[in-house]
């Protein structure tokens, strides 16, 4: 156990530090308009930045060089990451490909015309969505309706698919449907990979609680995709789905945004009964409630790293670090408002402290506990998958799914 | 001992339920969240002020009806399910009650029968920044009759035509009553986390103000408004949460998942159950509280805070778990979970934060504690 740089990791993450400085972005030539995730000039930056990154070998650094990665190990790839962090230059747009989707892709295909879309990728050159969730499948997510029927080297894929994060921006998807509606629910499914420009897919923006339209709705009208697009085999879909999903959940535990250390700055600039926040008691102990949990998940992704490093995949616990991220952002953006009294109503850039950031974290937060799997899926599997409790009586198993009961 | 309203007490607020589910729709909420600028449904609050609900506690003599505060509660409570968008909080429970309670008897007999009529709009203007208020940081001055600083948030303030304001002279901290109509105001309205209930600044520049009523020690007068106050938006805030909770319910019960209803997984009956279990917290103590309002009894600052802390912490608890229990559709715009989110934060910061009123609630506590002692009341 060892939770400081070895001499080796330590001159990497110097070599790193300097050029990150050198050729970071500078993100001061945006308005505070445009330096929001999704505005067109937020995203030309990421994409410059991202090309610079694979140029230099700063991409995926844990790939293999054959699909545009450096061929380096799982740890360098993560202090890369702190180090972007740090410099406040890590964007989220090629997270779900290169993520999720992607090694999911290249678990699953061995065919050139697939596995041509993994350096475009990691160059930043083409983003990549997650088309999975349905109005009726969302927890669960082997309840998928959208149909894909065969027809000579095509399939005809009609359906809606529901909450595709950046589906607005994408160049690619990958896509979930039902190939056989007369075997049990997770055994009748089919992944594709699609290009987001297919005619007959239509996106749709969903505007949601805290007023940005990052969410959209895809619907899917005769979309014909060849064969040679299908991940994984037919009615193996669910394979393809459990490897993303474990991608996902390891890197949303992982924890971004406001940190304890702005929490910090707030509360020294907001008046106390004496002094300020930062020296009241009843913060303090909230703070130190706040720190060993928030740390925790810092550390615990160290487990994650330590695991990946030895070739293995994450395992189930790291359920354990997306329940407590989402729940514990969730309360910290809560507490900073409060902690301000009725100021902290306020949430325009110009009247609120730090720009509105935690108001507007406040609002985002609700999301964080339902996207990449709920708090409650996340019990379940921290309570079947690593306790072995014996799972819910299931009704939906063993059954054709055409016969499985549905509501709305 | 009686823990119920009586049956003219439910016979008014099921007139208010039928009322507001009539007038005040979620919709109405929502028309004022897309178009902010207006501040309030102005028809619904004229509606309101002929139901003559902002005179419910108001004393016949000063143009009220007199109802009586444990009806306002109830009025309160179906407002606060109905997240009406309406400045009947600010006008009602802090414009009004400064005045009854602070107020000349000239100033009474002047503003209180508008109050109470709904044609005059009040509020209550204190804060001035983040964080806690004491009396060193208030620095809105009152000097040769006129007001000089600024108020920031004011809740109503861009709509309300008087207001009572916190400001120091030589001698301290007062209470101040102001025409916002008049010279030397002006104000810019913000946004903030509740769109539907509107928020200003309000800066005054010479402003022509009056004492209200007699000068006095204003922190502890604007103490005791918002004890009283306190009781009336615990009401509002289990009205929500309550809605909340059944709205909560009642998705539970047509949404599948896993060929089941997903009320049926213990995970969500567990959740709702809570939810039930802080709201009935949170009624406990807002009943005992409108009891300690209804009969200005003793006991009226410790059931205030108590009343004040539990119901922001019911609401912010149902309102939260709402869209948990909606799934996605419950973190978009277009459903309504966020409506009361929204609310709920707002009636919990509204008169400072729950964190303010823990330190209150235990302070007056201690001296329940050492009064019972004196007395030789032992418990
Ligand atoms: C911000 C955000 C981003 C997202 N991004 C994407 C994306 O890019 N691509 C994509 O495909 N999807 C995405 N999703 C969809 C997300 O995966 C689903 O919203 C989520 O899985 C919940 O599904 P649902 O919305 O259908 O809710 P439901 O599954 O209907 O859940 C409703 C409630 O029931 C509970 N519940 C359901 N089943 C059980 C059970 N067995 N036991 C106990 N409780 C249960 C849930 O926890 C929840 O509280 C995103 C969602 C959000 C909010």
């Amino acid at each position: 156990m060892n939770f400081d740089d070895s001499p080796e990791e330590a001159r990497y993450r110097a070599t790193v530090r300097t050029w990150i400085a050198a050729n970071a972005p500078d993100m001061g030539g945006l308005s505070a308009d445009e330096q929001r995730n999704w505005h067109p000039a937020h995203k030309a930056i990421a994409r410059q930045w991202q090309a610079a990154k694979a140029d230099a070998g700063y991409a995926c650094i844990s790939w293999p060089k054959a699909w545009g990665g450096a061929g380096g190990t799982a740890i360098e790839e993560a202090i890369f990451n702190q180090e972007e962090v740090r410099a406040g230059v890590q964007f989220t747009y090629f997270m779900t490909g290169l993520h999720m989707l992607l090694p999911a892709l290249m678990e699953h295909n061995e065919d050139d015309l697939s596995l041509a879309r993994i350096p475009p990728a990691v160059r930043g050159e083409e983003i990549w969505c997650q088309l999975f969730s349905e109005p009726a499948s969302g927890s669960d997510s082997a309840g998928i309706r959208s149909q894909a029927v065969r027809d000579g080297d095509n399939w005809v894929v009609n359906g809606q698919k529901v909450w595709n994060s950046g589906a607005q921006i994408a160049d690619y998807g990958m896509l979930v449907a039902r190939t056989d509606a007369d075997l049990p629910k997770h055994k009748g499914l089919t992944a594709f990979w699609v290009d987001m420009k297919t005619p007959g897919l239509q996106v749709r923006p969903i505007k949601v609680m805290s007023g940005e339209a990052e969410l959209n709705e895809v619907f899917l009208d005769n979309v014909h995709i060849p064969d040679t697009q299908r991940v994984g085999a037919v009615n193996g879909g669910w394979k393809v789905v459990i490897s993303t999903l474990m991608n996902e959940r390891a890197a949303l535990g992982s924890g971004t945004g406001l940190s304890w250390r702005d929490v910090m700055r707030l509360a020294a600039q907001t008046p106390a009964w004496e002094g300020s926040a930062i020296d009241d008691p009843a913060f303090r102990e909230w703070l130190a409630d706040y720190y060993v949990n928030v740390e925790a998940i810092r550390l615990l992704s160290f487990r994650t790293l330590t695991s990946l490093s030895r070739g293995e995949a994450p395992g189930p616990a790291s359920s354990a670090g997306k329940l407590l991220w989402s729940n514990k952002t969730q309360e910290m953006a809560s507490e900073a408002v409060d902690l301000q009294g009725h100021f902290g109503l306020l949430d325009g850039s110009d009247d609120a402290l730090l720009h509105g950031a935690f108001q507007h974290r406040f609002l985002w937060a609700p999301g964080l506990r339902l996207g990449g799997g709920t708090d409650e899926i996340m019990k379940n599997i921290i309570a079947e998958r690593v306790l072995g409790l014996p799972a819910d009586i299931r009704v939906d198993k063993d059954v054709p799914f055409r016969e499985i009961p549905h509501g709305r | 001992m009686n823990f119920d309203y009586s049956d003219e007490q439910k016979a008014l607020k099921d007139q208010a339920r039928r009322f507001l589910s009539a007038e005040s729709p979620l919709s109405a909420a929502r028309a004022v969240l897309e178009n902010p600028a207006t501040g309030y449904d102005s028809a619904l609050w004229k509606k309101i002020g002929e139901q003559g609900w902002c005179g419910a506690a108001i004393p016949e003599v000063y143009g009220g009806h007199e109802f009586g505060y444990v009806e306002l509660c109830a009025l309160a409570e179906e407002l606060g399910r109905a997240l009406a968008p309406v400045p009947f909080a600010s006008s009602v429970y802090q414009f009004a009650e400064s005045l009854l309670h602070c107020g000349s008897e000239a100033q009474k007999h002047a503003l209180l029968p508008q109050i109470a009529s709904g044609a005059l709009i009040g509020t209550l203007a204190f804060t001035e920044g983040p964080g806690v208020l004491t009396a060193e940081r208030i620095e809105t001055k009152y000097e040769n009759g006129t007001l000089h600083g600024t108020k920031i948030p004011v809740s109503d303030g861009g709509i309300a035509q008087r207001a009572v304001v916190l400001a120091r002279d030589d001698n301290g901290p007062g209470l101040y009553l102001v025409d916002l109509e008049g010279g030397g105001v002006s104000r810019r309205t913000l946004s903030s986390i509740d769109p539907t209930r509107g928020t200003a600044s309000i800066t005054f520049d010479g402003a022509p103000a009056e004492p209200l009523g007699k000068a006095q020690d204003g922190l502890a007068q604007l103490a005791r408004i918002h004890d009283r106050a306190a009781i009336l938006l615990a009401f509002e805030q289990i009205g929500g949460a309550d809605r909340a909770l059944e709205m909560a319910r009642d998705y539970a019960l047509e949404r599948y998942a896993f060929g089941r209803q997903i009320g049926s997984f213990q995970a969500i009956k567990h959740k709702l159950a809570d939810v039930f279990v802080k709201n009935e917290v949170a009624r406990a103590n807002a009943y005992y509280g409108a009891w300690a309002l209804g009969s200005n009894a003793a006991q009226l600052p410790v059931a205030a805070a108590a009343a004040r802390v539990a119901a922001s912490q019911a609401f912010w608890f149902a309102s939260k778990e709402n869209i948990q229990t909606h799934g996605g559709i419950g973190f978009t715009w277009e459903a309504d979970c966020h409506l009361f989110y929204r609310r709920a934060r707002h009636l919990g910061l509204v008169i400072g934060s729950p964190r303010d009123w823990k330190r209150r609630l235990t302070t007056a506590l201690q001296r329940q504690l050492a009064a019972e002692q004196a007395q030789g009341i032992a418990a």
